[in-house]
């Protein structure tokens, strides 16, 4: 797709993403608008995957192992044609396939793994990277991570693992938004340089701008291909893009909109992507 | 009982039955995580090199990446020691491993006080209670070598998460190779209607000991392997409950949250029926000898038989 289509599937993504927060009333608005370009080029452009196959053996893995960014998920997989639109307004309902974090015994498909409790879908990803390993398979593992996330000392143990067996088939995503709920991580607990904490762990680094698809797409295309490291892409994002009253604030972390506030955030998400 | 002369880790089973999986079926895999030797997976890493995986001293990426492996249809078994395995990684089991329902096996090792010398920090003493609690969690405590290697294979045959508990000290080898082993099915070992002693793992040997000691005194114990914690064996607990009208349990384990525990759930829902749970009394372990220790935590034949005397008196 060219780059005013990503646009066009991502300004419906993002508006997806307010409507579903509305109505469920609670969620987690921040780290899915960070994470939705990178989302939407990663599944419209360079994913290799069947939607009415979900368990197509030739697919590649999708992590998402800051779970709680699953609200920018599920309207992405909805909009690839994983399951009905009008499901992502059970978002957080009894009954619904649409956790407030996502659950694989649910069934919800595209969902590869139960997620939320951070730190684990880097280990996740090494996991499959090596099943895939043993087997001589080309499929690619996608593991999208929070920034925040960096914190978590098991994150660390997979970087080790990954860069020792030279998993070139596992592709880390860090949305790097620079902000988590108490604050910026500067002033939580730092995480920089966290391209040189990478490198030291044996992995090829790329950083981008998380929100401009040339970028995200160079930085797809050369992880892809990438041989004998794992890649991991650093994407700078903002954290509530494109709703300008949540932009860079922690408070929009995991707060949803009350009614006033979702009608002046669809407004302002048409009006910066039109 | 000399009967049962020859004296084997539990722990050798798990890896015994490793090889014959491995054998059978080429998706299992095996993650160490530098305890290759100790928890008895050398053998498979020499027959099935790319099949062995070494993660390094890294639990928390052990377990996970082991669900990961599951997710490409592996079926991993990850080992190390009883209380890294169930301790260290709980919200990793919790999340990525029940919660996910992947097929992940753990292999859990040197479980109990009978880790002996090195102490409280080895010594699993929680882990069945922690296991047992998680949904979709089989919990099998097998009684010798020979049960333990049973019990890997049968965990290798059903999907899920299953924790297959063994420990380090050598224990008699107390049941035969035609022994059935049936996940969810305990065996009785010995007959009797005076008291019935449900044991898991190496007190099942210390509870048959204790049997034919109350034998000579004229009480006749029903002695039962409860095999599998989890799912358990809730008709032969009832049976138990009913004909024998008193029960005695006994675990390498905290009396909080193990077998004692669940044996009492069941009893006092369908059929209530005087209890003696014989376990850890809410303390931690300490170094010695293995037999030592078992004599210090009251875990010895002798004590499960004055257990049955004094609870036949409120009978």
């Amino acid at each position: 797709m060219d780059n005013k289509e990503l646009q066009e599937i991502s300004k419906n993504i993002r508006i997806n993403i307010i409507k579903m927060l509305s109505l469920a009333g609670s969620g987690h608005p921040g780290g899915s608008l960070s994470e939705t370009d990178i989302l939407v080029t990663l599944y419209f452009n360079h994913l290799k995957h069947n939607p009415k196959n979900p368990q197509w053996p030739q697919r590649d893995y999708v992590i998402l192992s800051k779970g709680h960014a699953c609200v920018g998920l599920y309207a992405v997989l909805a909009r690839a044609g994983y399951f009905p639109e009008e499901e992502l307004w059970t978002l957080r309902k009894f009954g619904s396939r649409l956790q407030g974090h996502p659950a694989k015994d649910k069934g919800l498909p595209g969902i590869e793994i139960s997620t939320g409790s951070l730190g684990q879908g880097l280990s996740v990803g090494v996991g499959i990277a090596l099943g895939l390993k043993i087997d001589k398979k080309s499929n690619k593992v996608y593991v999208i991570m929070g920034c925040g996330e960096q914190q978590e000392g098991s994150i660390w143990e997979a970087a080790m693992a990954a860069g020792y067996y030279k998993l070139d088939n596992l592709i880390g995503i860090i949305d790097y938004n620079k902000l988590q709920i108490d604050g910026y991580n500067e002033e939580v607990m730092g995480i920089e340089n966290i391209a040189s904490k990478y490198t030291a762990f044996r992995w090829n680094t790329i950083e981008i701008n998380g929100h401009n698809y040339d970028e995200l797409n160079y930085a797809f295309d050369k992880a892809k291909n990438y041989k004998g490291k794992p890649t991991v892409i650093i994407a700078h994002t903002i954290k509530g893009k494109g709703v300008n009253f949540m932009e860079n604030l922690a408070e929009w972390h995991g707060k949803a909109p009350n009614q006033q506030q979702t009608e002046q955030a669809i407004k302002q998400i048409k009006e910066n992507y039109e | 009982m000399n009967k049962f002369s020859e004296k084997k880790a539990t722990r050798t089973g798990y890896g015994e039955g490793l090889l014959e999986l491995g054998e059978k079926n080429s998706d299992v895999v095996v993650i160490s995580l530098d305890l290759t030797e100790s928890t008895a997976l050398h053998k498979f890493k020499e027959k099935f090199p790319s099949r062995f995986i070494s993660l390094g001293i890294a639990e928390q990426n052990g377990i996970t990446a082991a669900a990961g492996l599951s997710l490409c249809g592996k079926i991993p078994f990850v080992s190390t020691f009883a209380v890294f395995a169930s301790g260290r990684v709980y919200d990793q089991i919790r999340v990525s491993v029940c919660y996910s329902n992947t097929n992940v096996k753990i292999g859990a090792t040197h479980s109990g006080i009978t880790v002996g010398p090195d102490g409280a920090t080895h010594q699993a003493t929680e882990d069945i209670a922690l296991m047992q609690v998680l949904p979709r969690m089989t919990v099998l405590v097998p009684c010798d070598a020979l049960e333990t290697k049973k019990a890997t294979i049968a965990a290798g045959e059903i999907f899920g998460p299953v924790y297959i508990r063994s420990g380090r000290e050598p224990v008699p080898v107390i049941t035969a190779p035609e022994t059935p082993f049936v996940i969810g099915k305990a065996n009785v070992l010995k007959e009797g209607k005076d008291v019935a002693i449900i044991a898991c793992g190496i007190m099942v040997y210390e509870s048959l000991v204790a049997a034919e000691t109350l034998e000579k005194k004229g009480i006749k114990a029903r002695v039962i392997n409860m095999h599998t914690i989890k799912p358990i064996d809730k008709d032969i607990i009832i049976k138990a409950a009913k004909e024998c009208g008193a029960i005695v349990t006994v675990e390498e384990h905290q009396v909080i949250g193990g077998l004692g525990s669940r044996v009492a759930e069941i009893v006092v829902e369908n059929s209530p029926a005087v209890m003696k749970i014989i376990g850890i009394q809410d303390k931690f372990g300490e170094s010695g000898q293995a037999q030592e220790l078992l004599k210090y935590y009251h875990l010895k034949d002798t004590d499960i038989v004055d257990a049955v005397e004094t609870l036949l008196k409120k009978k």
